[in-house]
Order: structure tokens, then C-alpha cells, then sequence
């Protein structure tokens, strides 16, 4: 027969302070362990949210990041531009958007230095073909003239990115005529401009990138392998989604060192929270030696300290999870490892993350609980009423 | 039985918890010691004397814009200039992009580097061959134990910035005194294969003639070239080299929360034994206290229990540290250079005795205020 829970609840409540400090113990471990799931999910939500599968990025062959040097010529522009199964506009237009990348410095609010920020140069048909980005404050920019628009973001994160101030690019200041939501995407960390004037600023002769819309996904799947196998063009194509989704890899160092720090926290844990169960089989060996004298079996005894500690470990994670919930959706930024530039991403406490948690506080239950509730089913009946 | 031996004796009565508390208390300073080592080895790093006498001169806006190659005569013409060294950042990938196959591929000079890099040694036999041959380079000594490297080996490096890979043959091994993860080869090569970068630098690095020059030679450099088309940013190399840190986001604030986050997690490992231990012990207080100890040698007794129990958690956690980060840096990747250093242990262990002194500080002062006759009658 097993032992009713509500033993155990009671005896957590007995011993209030020990089982406060315990469970407080737990919970920043499982805090942390929060913090750093909710920044990579975060990161990773950034990157798996931008682009549209019908959305064809097209590189320089042998090249997996805009930043590359050299890119897609003016003349593999006009080809693409013509290929079967490129969607049209309202107007007719073939929509390819030919894109230049370049990076600006920019000062962090609050003094934490200054760090690289993306500028994608496109033109009006690339902003047609991301439907999601929307102005939130002031206007896009007019095509032939010095102009760009930032994230909300970056505007939020960096120094001098309001309306009305001006970023310094190459030749001159291109004032901010207004701030775009980024939706959460990777352009979220973007600040935008007229392709046509960086081109006549810069001389540039190619552009970093080409995006193209397909008018189905099989079209999609047909002008990258174009892309690819073309020897004229020399392109290295993909599908929008994934060129963003491998830059996921942006968030390894902090899951690296994440890991390593959760993951000796929790052994920390683990010792902390067999101590308190140990104490608490200590405190008990009379009433423990009843039980089974009642007719408890020596397994039952044992699950129940097991499912004690569980409790504990549960009423910590619990706490762990409130206590993080106010970071909930706070932005933070990384470096980007294809680009070399900030990717802003906010901290995501996914439902994933939660359950994730939670897994990890009844491991830590389990390993910590499992020593000492072994030492309680296993000890003498005669000597423990003795005691 | 002097008062030590008394601490310590009781410290271990209860061999099961003092064990499971310092392995606690252990685990946490471990991870202390490692969120020093990281943070030290970002912020705390001194530039060696050489470095500290270099410059890194770059393009204003950024580093992805290149300077023109002419730039390198005019900063050589500057007062206080000793010598200047052109360099281009290749990105390229060595076998994979797995991240430890990653490091640092610079086109250079082959004549003017070992001028502004005096501390890289290498035999001058092995320098001289790199500098005749194109598709030469030479390879830090710790890149090439890893990978097993020898002079004469071949080197593929699929370039992933300039449509152009690299084929070089390893001419020399240089020794610097602090790890570069670099390897060097003539940015000629480069050229040839993607000539448009002809003609233009990534970035320059520059040796004043002393220290203190340092500071005014990056002023002038910059003034030098304030109005020209590419603007130039001048700066130490070591505040160039923390800039990098910079962008991997706001590691300092990172690390501070986990850090207090764990130095409050011991505070309440450490306060729950010393609490329970404490506890079982009240009656002895009391036959303690008949036997003319006092309040104040009481609580010294139950105190210095508690900093010794932090203190030995504390030393098994930061030696568990040195020997991990040792290993962890002969791996090679993001820690490489990292050390565990004696004034990082003993920031860690300051740590834990002052931690350890707080969270027995409560439960000993209530147990040494306990009232001799209600201590004795007490049934633990």
C-alpha cells in the first residue's frame, strides 16, 4: 500500500524553514537554468521566424553569408530576374530585390561600448516581398535619397537611432525617417536604406545578395537548384528560412558556457537537497519505523522520501519559474557568428522551456532524494523504535 | 583539546551532511572560480609590454571597410612610429565549421611582421623561408601541436569571405608568449586570387617607439586622415582586442546575476546545515555554557564551524576549477588562454569564509543567547 501524499506535504510544512531555504536553493538553480533556455530559445525563435519559404536567397557561389566579399553580379541579376517561375507584382515587376549589406558601428545605450550593426540596402520591391515588416513611427525611406529606417530595437538599444538623427554611411548622414517593427525576425536587428543611393555612394558593382519570389514552392525549389547549377551565374541559392536558421548557431557560446554552469549548479543542488531529505529521514527514524510496523512496505517507504523530495524539487522549480517570469520578453543582444554583428532577440520562456525546467528539478529530486529515502526503507524496525 | 581541534571535531560529527555541505558549498565555488577565470581573462587581462606599445588602426565605421594600402607610408612618416605591419582578416575554414577547427587566418607582410610582433620567436631559419615563398605561412605554436602540424606540411583553407581558397605549405612555428590561434601567410596571395582587394588593408598594426607614446601616436594617426575618404580609428591593441569582447553582448551583466545567484545559493546551503546542525546541538550549548564558556566563545566556536566547513567546500570546488579549466584550455576553442590564477582562489575563498561567516552568524548568535536551563531541558 503506498503512503498517502498528504504525509509528505505535511511533513514539508513541519520543518517550514528548512524546506523554504532547500526549495530557495533549488529555484535559483532552476532560475538559471531558465535564464539561459529562454535566451536560446529566444535566439533560435529569431532566426526560425524570418523568411518566407517562397523567398529564394541567392549568394555568391561558395559563400554562406551576405557579408562575403564579392557577391551576385548586375548582369546575374537581369537572368534571374527573368527565370520561369519568379512571381510578379501588381504591376507586373518581376519581384527580385537586389540587396547590398553593409555594417555601421554604433554605440550601446547605458555605456556597454559600441558594437557592429547590420544596414541592408534594398529597394521598394524588397520591401513588397516582406509583408511582415511594418512602420511603427515616421515613414519608409524615399528610394534616390539618403535616407533609412531602423528596428524598434535597434532604436530601443543604441545611441543617436531616433527619428530625426542620422547615421553616418560612406560618403554622408542618412537621417532616420522612421522606425519598422521587425516582428520578432532577424531584421529586427537591421537598420534599412535605398539600395540605388549606396550603389551611386559606394560604386558598388554587385550587390550581397539577390531575393527572389517564387510563385509556388516548387518554383522555389526550382530556382535555387537554377541558382546552383547555373555555371554563368556561379550562385550559391537557398531558401530564405534556411539561410537565417543556420545562423542559429550565433547562440553557441552561451550555450556552452550555459550548459556548464546549469549543469554544476544542479550537482550543487543535488547535494544540497540530500542533506535536507537525509536530515529529514534522520528526524524521523521513530515514526518511519512505525509506519512499517503498521504494515508499509519497505518499497512504499522508499517512494514516498522519493516523492517527498520531488515535492521539494517541484516547489522550487515553481519558484524558479515565477521568479524568472518578469524577464519574460526583456531584449538582449548577441553577436551574430555569420554576419559579425548584433542580432537583438528577447528572452522567450516558451512552453518548452517551462516543461524543460521542470524535467531538470525532478532530476535534481530524484538523484538527490533517491540516497537518502534508500537509507529510510532500508534501516532496522528494533533499533529505530529504540532511538 | 584546544579550541581547533574542538571546531573541527564537531565540524565532522555528522560525517554524512558536513560531506554532502562541502561538496555543495565545493560545487558552487567551482563555479564561482570559473565565472572569475572568464571574467578576469575579458576584463582583467594586462597587455604584455609588447602589446601595450601597439596600435591597431582601422577603418572608422568599421572593420569590414578596408584602407587603402598608401595609408601604411603615411602612418610609417608619423613621430613617434616605429614600424607598421598591414593585415587582412581571411575567415576561412579549416576542414569543417565545427568550432574547434576554428582559428585566425591573417594575410600579411612577411618582412614587416616580425618587426611589430618582436615577441613572437621563431628559428630564423624557418622566418626566412615563409618570407621567399608566396603560399607560405607560419603557425602558432599551439595551433600546431593540436593539430599535429610540422614544418613542410600542406594547409587547405576554403575561404568563405573571398571566393578564393588557400593552399600554403607551413614555413615556420612561431612561439608567442601568449596564445594567437593565428596562423600568418602573405597577403600577396590573396591578391592574386581576388584582385580587387589589391590595394587596400584590412587593418594596420602599429609599434610606437614606447609605451607612452601610445596614446598621442593613435591622436595623430587619426588626425592624419580625418578628412581623407576612409577615416581611421586607432586604438591599443588591447582595447581593440576587448572591443571584440564587447559585441558578444553584455557578458558583464551575464555573468554578475549568475554570480550572485550563486553566491546566494551557498549562503543558503551553508545557513540550512549550519541551522540544522545547530539545532541538535542545544543541550550541549547549555552544558557549554555550566561549564563557564561564554556567549561570545560560543558563537566564535559555531562560526568558525561554519567558514572551516565554506573553507574546505571552497578549496575542493576552485582546485576541481584549475585542473577543469586546465583541460578545458588544452582543448583549444573559446578557452584557450584561460587560467586559473592563486588570486582567483583567493577572491573564491575569501568568498566562502565571508559567506560562510554570514549564514552561521544568525542561527549561533540565537543558540549562544539560549538560556542554560531551557538548553538542558531541551529534547533534540
Amino acid at each position: 500500500m503506498a503512503i498517502p501524499l498528504s504525509y509528505n506535504i505535511r511533513n514539508l510544512r513541519l520543518r517550514k524553514s528548512l524546506t523554504i531555504m532547500t526549495a530557495l536553493g533549488i529555484a535559483l538553480t532552476v532560475a538559471t537554468a531558465v535564464f539561459i533556455m529562454a535566451l536560446l530559445a529566444g535566439l533560435g525563435r529569431a532566426f526560425a521566424t524570418t523568411g518566407d519559404p517562397l523567398n529564394v536567397l541567392m549568394l555568391r557561389k561558395g559563400s554562406d553569408s551576405e557579408l562575403a566579399a564579392g557577391g551576385v553580379s548586375r548582369d546575374a541579376m537581369q537572368v534571374l530576374k527573368d527565370l520561369p517561375g519568379v512571381a510578379r507584382n501588381s504591376k507586373g515587376e518581376p519581384l527580385a530585390s537586389g540587396e547590398d549589406i553593409l555594417v555601421v558601428v554604433l554605440p550601446r545605450k547605458g555605456g556597454t561600448g559600441e558594437t557592429n550593426v547590420t544596414t541592408r540596402f534594398l529597394s521598394p520591391l524588397g520591401l513588397e516581398m516582406r509583408p511582415r515588416i511594418h512602420i511603427v513611427a515616421g515613414r519608409w525611406f524615399t528610394p534616390g535619397q539618403r535616407e533609412v529606417v531602423v528596428s524598434s530595437s535597434i532604436n530601443r538599444r543604441f545611441e543617436h537611432t531616433n527619428l530625426g538623427d542620422s547615421v553616418h554611411i560612406g560618403k554622408g548622414d542618412w537621417p532616420i525617417v522612421g522606425i519598422f517593427d521587425g516582428s520578432g525576425t532577424a531584421h529586427d536587428s537591421e537598420i534599412w536604406g535605398d539600395v540605388n543611393q549606396l550603389v551611386t555612394d559606394f560604386e558598388r558593382s554587385v550587390y550581397s545578395s539577390v531575393l527572389v519570389r517564387a510563385t509556388d514552392p516548387v518554383a522555389a525549389q526550382a530556382l535555387k537548384n537554377r541558382g546552383n547549377d547555373d555555371q554563368r551565374l556561379e550562385l550559391n541559392g537557398m531558401l530564405e528560412p534556411d539561410y537565417y536558421a543556420s545562423q542559429t548557431k550565433s547562440g553557441g557560446p552561451i550555450k556552452v558556457v550555459g550548459w556548464i554552469v546549469a549543469f554544476i549548479m544542479a550537482v550543487g543542488s543535488c547535494f544540497a537537497a540530500a542533506n535536507t531529505m537525509y536530515a529529514a529521514v534522520a528526524y524521523r527514524g521513530r515514526e518511519i519505523a512505525t509506519l512499517r510496523v503498521i504494515g508499509f512496505s519497505r518499497p512504499s517507504i522508499l517512494t514516498s522520501f522519493v516523492l517527498e523530495s520531488l515535492l521539494l524539487s517541484l516547489l522550487g522549480a515553481t519558484i524558479g519559474i515565477l521568479l524568472m517570469l518578469p524577464f519574460n520578453g526583456m531584449t538582449t543582444g548577441t553577436q551574430n557568428q555569420v554576419t559579425f554583428s548584433e542580432v537583438v532577440f528577447s528572452l522567450r520562456m516558451t512552453p518548452a522551456v517551462v516543461v524543460s525546467a521542470m524535467l531538470f528539478a525532478i532530476i535534481m529530486g530524484l538523484v538527490g532524494g533517491f540516497a537518502p529515502a534508500w537509507h529510510a526503507a532500508r534501516r532496522d524496525i528494533l533499533n529505530a523504535l529504540r532511538d | 583539546m584546544t579550541l581547533t581541534r574542538f571546531v573541527t571535531k564537531n565540524a565532522f560529527r555528522n560525517k554524512r551532511r558536513s560531506i554532502l555541505t562541502v561538496l555543495s558549498i565545493g560545487g558552487s565555488l567551482l563555479l564561482l572560480t570559473f565565472l572569475i577565470t572568464i571574467w578576469r581573462s575579458f576584463y582583467d587581462s594586462k597587455p604584455s609590454e609588447q602589446s601595450a606599445q601597439r596600435l591597431i588602426v582601422r577603418h572608422k565605421v568599421s572593420l569590414v571597410f578596408n584602407l587603402p594600402s598608401y595609408y601604411r607610408q603615411k602612418i610609417q612618416a608619423i613621430p613617434g612610429v616605429k614600424e607598421v605591419v598591414n593585415q587582412q582578416w581571411f575567415g576561412g575554414q579549416y576542414k569543417d565549421d565545427k568550432p574547434e577547427n576554428f582559428f585566425a587566418q591573417f594575410g600579411t607582410d612577411p618582412m614587416e611582421l616580425p618587426k611589430v610582433y618582436p615577441e613572437f620567436s621563431i628559428p630564423q631559419d624557418q622566418l626566412e623561408v615563409w618570407q621567399h615563398d608566396r603560399a607560405g605561412a607560419i603557425v602558432d605554436v599551439g595551433l600546431a601541436k593540436k593539430f599535429g602540424w610540422k614544418v613542410g606540411d600542406r594547409l587547405n583553407i576554403t575561404g568563405k569571405i573571398f571566393p578564393l581558397n588557400l593552399e600554403l605549405t607551413i614555413r615556420g612555428i612561431f612561439a608567442p608568449p601568449d596564445p594567437t590561434q593565428s596562423i600568418y601567410f602573405n597577403k600577396d596571395y590573396i591578391d592574386e586570387g581576388f584582385p580587387k582587394l589589391k590595394g587596400s588593408e584590412g587593418f594596420f598594426a602599429v609599434l610606437a617607439d614606447s609605451p607612452d607614446s601610445v596614446t598621442r601616436v593613435g591622436q595623430a594617426i587619426d588626425e592624419q586622415f580625418r578628412n581623407a575618404d576612409r577615416p581611421t580609428k586607432s586604438e591599443t591593441e588591447h582595447a581593440f582586442q576587448l572591443g571584440f569582447i564587447g559585441m558578444l553582448g553584455n557578458i558583464k551583466a551575464f555573468i554578475m546575476s549568475i554570480c550572485l545567484a550563486v553566491v546566494f545559493t551557498i549562503l543558503l546551503v551553508s545557513a540550512n546545515t549550519m541551522a540544522m546542525s545547530i539545532r541538535e546541538r542545544t543541550r550541549e550549548v547549555a552544558v557549554l555554557k555550566t561549564l563557564g564558556f561564554t556567549r561570545n566563545s560560543i558563537l566564535g566556536l559555531f562560526v568558525g564551524e561554519a567558514v572551516s566547513l565554506a573553507l574546505v567546500g571552497g578549496l575542493i570546488g576552485s582546485m576541481i576549477c584549475f585542473f577543469g579549466v586546465k583541460a578545458m584550455a588544452s582543448l583549444g576553442g573559446m578557452f584557450t588562454g584561460m587560467k586559473v590564477t592563486p588570486l582567483t582562489i583567493a577572491v573564491a575563498l575569501l568568498i566562502a569564509a565571508v559567506v560562510g561567516f554570514a549564514s552561521s552568524f544568525v542561527p549561533s548568535y540565537h543558540a549562544a543567547k539560549v538560556n542554560i536551563v531551557d538548553g538542558l531541558r531541551h529534547i533534540g
